[in-house]
């Protein structure tokens, strides 16, 4: 049913005074509904994220049980504070409220990485960074590493699980980034990262090995226990994988917390 | 308004006038994200009340807008309330708001919504564009859910997470049909419905744009 009487009304909007009115006070309700629905609904959106990150640290360290409460689940991991340069525990720091994105902000918790040895490309980092620990009758089973880095167009956030050993990977998660769905996208497809399971980090000279390589690795050459099929499609993102692999188990990183860990065993 | 002429409007867009498969509008959504039915589920919601909302603002508003910033007025409309949907999925339906990724976000750009608010909304009283709005969202929605459940089924087997075809893998009889899992195949499934539907009801079928005439050699052009 067309109305009639619209066309008139309609011509006399046109003056500029009107059409400034018009724009202006329908940005300002707009954003006023907005920002409304963001500032409220923030802390359900920060919950799930929370749990989402613990739900990521449980995968990669295979503890997760899809009919077990999260939460629940979650008391067996222990977080500490490492700091990263000496490798040594932080003590006296509540572990568990610490946020290293945050902190890598900050001028006196943070550092500026230098350009040369920046391979995943995040400009900085925390000084101390938590580590997920979780033990068993005979030990220590599993030690859960956050990971980031820069993919193609979006920075990667995951979780690297190795076992006691500080070398064998566990199982890897990548919970956030913002790459092309369907191509870079697939670092986050549980089938993929599957296949980074009993990889093997250090060579014997104790540098990082563990890569993405392009293509399918070749099962019988020697390398393949050091290599991750590549991500059809995501060149880009499959490098980036492997740079923040490289940078965070390398010496920027978490290299001299595992070899102290190592060393106390042995 | 009469009852009739509300049914109408509601109702049309399901077979008769579907966006989706008569107006080919809203193709790129029903392509991405009706892998499984439970995410072509969400975003039939999702689009169905930005729709029907869109439509209510825009036509309440009607009289006041000026015709020369019209479109960025609806834009403007359409993308708060994208936001708004956007983030209440992600504090109440976070792992399917993390399944639907992008495409929550792109219902701003879907012809579908701008299309009726031009359309329809912008031309009509408060209630028949809310109604307008609802028929044009549950049309999508069906066929994003006929697509959605076709997809899920043939794929993998499932249907929403349920096991209804058994898998030869776990001793039943079903190999599932890899290519009903990506976009190609909604394109196939999209033009089948088309066929099915243009087959049923003839009057839906488009004149030729060209005829080829055929030139025999025998023919003196």
């Amino acid at each position: 049913m067309p109305d009639e009487t619209n066309s008139a009304p309609q011509r006399a909007n046109d003056s500029m005074g009107k059409i400034l009115l018009v724009a202006v006070s329908l940005c300002v309700v707009c954003s006023i509904i907005v920002s409304t629905a963001a500032v409220a609904l923030r802390p359900l959106q920060e919950a799930n994220k929370t749990l989402e990150r613990k739900r990521n640290i449980l995968l990669a360290a295979g503890l997760y049980r899809e009919d077990e409460d999260i939460d629940s689940l979650f008391e067996q991991v222990e977080i500490r504070l490492v700091d990263l340069a000496s490798g040594e525990y932080v003590e006296g720091v509540d572990a568990t409220a610490y946020d290293q994105y945050k902190a890598a902000k900050a001028p006196d918790t943070g550092v500026a990485i230098p350009r040369d040895k920046d391979v995943a490309k995040i400009r900085r980092r925390a000084k101390d960074v938590p580590v997920y620990l979780v033990r068993d009758s005979t030990g220590l089973r599993s030690v859960i590493l956050p990971v980031h880095g820069y993919g193609l167009y979006s920075t990667l956030y995951g979780f690297i699980a190795l076992s006691r050993d500080g070398n064998t990977v566990q199982g890897m998660r990548v919970y956030e980034h913002g790459e092309t769905p369907g191509l870079g996208g697939e670092v986050d497809n549980p089938v993929w990262l599957d296949k980074w399971q009993n990889k093997l980090v250090y060579d014997e000279n104790g540098q990082v090995r563990l890569a993405v390589v392009k293509g399918v690795v070749d099962r019988d050459s020697p390398e393949a226990r050091y290599q991750v099929d590549g991500l059809a499609g995501a060149t880009m993102t499959s490098r980036g994988v492997t740079n923040l692999i490289r940078y965070w188990l390398g010496e920027e990183g978490f290299a001299s917390f595992l070899a102290k860990n190592r060393a106390e065993r042995s | 308004m009469q009852q009739a002429e509300a049914e109408r409007i509601l109702l049309d867009p399901l077979v008769k006038n579907n966006p989706v498969i008569l107006q080919i509008l809203g193709i790129c959504p029903t392509l991405a994200v009706t892998t499984s039915l439970a995410t072509s589920l969400v975003m039939a919601a999702a689009l169905t009340s930005v729709l029907a909302l869109s439509n209510v603002f825009v036509s309440a508003i009607r009289h006041y807008v000026p015709t020369n910033i019209r479109i960025i007025v609806y834009m403007t409309i359409i993308a708060s309330l994208v936001i708004v949907v956007d983030q209440l999925l992600k504090a109440y339906a976070y792992e399917l708001s993390k399944q639907l990724s992008v495409f929550v976000g792109l219902i701003i750009t879907n012809c579908i919504v701008l299309g009726r608010a031009e359309a329809f909304a912008s031309k009509n009283p408060v209630l028949p564009s809310f109604l307008d709005g609802v028929g044009h969202g549950l049309g999508f929605s069906l066929i994003l859910m006929t697509v959605g459940t076709l997809r899920e089924l043939l794929g993998t087997g499932k249907l929403l997470g349920y096991q209804f075809l058994p898998l030869v893998r776990e001793g039943g009889w079903y190999e599932p049909n890899g290519l009903m899992l990506l976009a190609p195949a909604a394109f196939v499934i999209i033009g089948l419905l088309i066929w099915a539907v243009r087959s049923w009801k003839p009057e839906q079928i488009e004149k030729p744009q060209y005829l080829i005439r055929q030139v025999h050699r025998t023919e003196v052009l």
